[in-house]
């Protein structure tokens, strides 16, 4: 059996065992699902250094021969982002440990998020698409319900919202599918991806295309569709912010998106603009739209739309710097969003607020929070030598060589927008004099620093992924998507 | 033809359920009608005029028959659909506990 296997089976397995018994032993939920995180993080390295040497795994799925049975497969792609999920939800569940204390059913929240874990694995391993399409409901249940897991008024709301909205892009998704078997008569995505190389060029694969558009841009909340995002992130618990924000709506859009233009349906310059313009919009509406919030939560989220918005149009420039440029940037966003909203899960917790205009000087009390913090600003808001910066400074070049120097200038002032509001976060949370209402609050413990610093310090030296020894690592998911 | 119409027909009366009706229990049983449908779509595109069914055994010659993999899919979609059902009715029921009303309109503590 192929190690690829494990990396569903153990999450479903902690699952499993955590809904069953969690109730009855006291300590099982937190012991099994930080060895099983940190199991899956391990395995995801090993699953680098393999395809380092070998470039592609596959893994068969029951007896049936190749052409008919269902497989998971690994390539540079899948294992760059193996390696993000398995890092970020590692870190949430560490992160969880004292964060979720003060809410009840512990365990069922436990056995939510490795369902989840799950989901997000399976989408990237799956070879065919309907199993993806399985998968990706998994993690999309699952992530209704942990939104709603606090099940304040709020929380149910946004949840509900999520749960049409998501579920309305899963048919989307299914009818594209449909007509995709259709047409095609398998399953498989290197054989439909095949199949239609040769038939001559029609208007069905087109429809098809809008179809996933439609259906992945409302998973990966592109502008026209974005408006389940910022409750959804804002309502739900602040390690679960961190892994939709860093990582869901990364996997279940972007890479699901990318895996079906760029290797199955065949990316064509006009769906390549059309990407091009939604990232554009999507970068500039939530940039503006963030400067906005007094919730930090919320702003947190609506930049995620923004930064989404640099990666999809990353990709839609479609050359290998750019798509080069939108992994890099993808990988960034994850560590420091979900580095920002571990923060603000923290200064929640130490004062019981998330408003921007009642929180100041908290800098003084929260010194490892504040320093985390102002890494993770930094690095998104494009600030050198952090990651972010490199990320968003090879897209803007490759933006420029690819002959859209109006584009390029966008992404630049969003940039500069982008450093308007979290100087807005900073200014309002940690600098200034500290409030006398909040002279006496605490720290937050420390399996809630840990991940923090590991994420500022991976926020911090990212940028090293660029130096040609570690090149390979981005260098090899390129090679599989470019077109 | 005509079945893909109708097919279509109750994909569009499902769509327009979830679209514009308040309460949010109609919300619901329209996002299961648009799951119907779309069910109904993969059968038809495995459907073979005359065709039998599909069991596999050694003294059997295979000809005509209809196409399989939708209707396995199809089983799963069902049993997706049922869990999205379930995860929604259940936040119906917490969302009348907190706001004591099923009307979308109504539930609007979310700004922004």
């Amino acid at each position: 059996m192929s190690f690829l296997l494990w990396f569903i089976v153990i999450p479903l397995v902690c699952a499993f065992l955590i809904a069953l018994l969690g109730r009855l032993i006291k300590n099982l939920g937190d012991v099994l699902t930080n060895v099983a995180g940190l199991s899956l993080l391990i395995l995801s390295c090993y699953a680098v250094q393999k395809i380092a040497l070998s470039k592609v795994i596959t893994c068969k799925l029951g007896s049936w021969p190749f052409a008919i049975g269902s497989y998971l497969v690994a390539d540079g792609f899948s294992v760059l982002l193996l390696v993000i999920v398995n890092l970020i939800c590692f870190l949430a569940l560490v992160y969880s440990l004292s964060y979720m204390v003060s809410y009840t059913d512990k365990w069922n929240y436990q056995a939510l998020f490795m369902l989840m874990i799950a989901g997000l694995n399976g989408v990237i391993l799956s070879a065919d698409i309907f199993s993806l399409y399985v998968f990706l409901e998994v993690a999309s249940i699952s992530g209704y319900a942990l939104v709603a897991f606090s099940t304040e008024p709020e929380a149910l709301e946004a949840s509900f919202r999520y749960t049409i909205i998501g579920s309305l892009a899963s048919v989307c998704i299914l009818l594209g599918i449909a007509l995709l078997y259709s047409y095609t008569s398998t399953l498989n995505m290197n054989d439909i991806a095949m199949i239609i190389a040769t038939k001559p060029q029609g208007q069905l694969v087109g429809f098809i295309s809008v179809l996933f558009l439609a259906g992945f841009g409302m998973k990966a909340a592109i502008v026209p569709f974005h408006a389940w995002l910022p409750d959804a992130h804002s309502s739900a618990p602040s390690p679960v912010s961190a892994v939709l924000s860093g990582v869901v709506i990364k996997i279940l859009g972007v890479y699901a998106l990318t895996r079906v233009f760029f290797n199955v349906l065949g990316a064509s310059s006009s769906l390549l603009y059309c990407l091009m313009v939604l990232g554009l919009i999507s970068m500039v509406t939530g940039a503006f739209l963030a400067t906005a919030q007094n919730d930090m939560k919320r702003m947190f989220a609506y930049s995620s739309i923004s930064q989404v918005g640099y990666i999809i149009f990353a990709l839609g420039l479609g050359t290998p710097l750019a798509l080069l440029g939108g992994l890099f940037h993808l990988l960034n966003h994850a560590v420091f969003k979900s580095l920002l909203f571990f923060n603000a899960g923290a200064i929640e917790q130490a004062t019981c607020s998330r408003d921007l205009s009642k929180l100041k000087g908290l800098s003084q009390r929260l010194p490892v929070t504040s320093a985390t913090a102002l890494a993770g600003s930094m690095s998104i808001a494009g600030l050198p030598p952090f990651a972010g910066f490199w990320s968003k400074l090879i897209i803007i070049i490759a933006s420029l060589e690819a002959g859209h120097p109006v584009f390029a200038l966008i992404a630049a002032l969003t940039s500069i927008v982008t450093l308007v509001y979290y100087l807005k976060f900073q200014s309002g949370v940690f600098f200034g004099t500290l409030d006398s209402a909040f002279s006496q609050i605490k720290e937050v413990p420390l399996t809630m620093k840990i991940p923090m610093v590991a994420l500022a310090i991976l926020s911090l030296t990212g940028g090293l992924l660029l130096i040609p020894g570690f090149r390979v690592f981005l260098q090899s998911a390129v090679e599989v998507i470019r077109p | 033809m005509s079945e893909y119409f109708l097919c279509f027909i109750l994909f569009c009366v499902g769509l327009y359920c979830l679209l514009r009706k308040r309460n949010i229990i109609k919300i619901i049983v329209g996002l299961a009608i648009i799951e119907y449908a779309v069910n109904l779509f993969l059968i038809l595109i495995g459907y073979r005029t005359h065709g039998r069914a599909p069991i596999f055994s050694h003294d059997q010659e295979i000809q005509n028959m209809v196409d399989p993999l939708p209707q396995a899919m199809v089983l799963t979609t069902i049993v997706i659909g049922l869990a999205v059902i379930v995860v929604a009715v259940a936040l119906a029921v917490r969302i009348y506990g907190k706001y004591k009303t099923f009307d979308i309109t109504k539930i609007r503590r979310l700004k922004g």
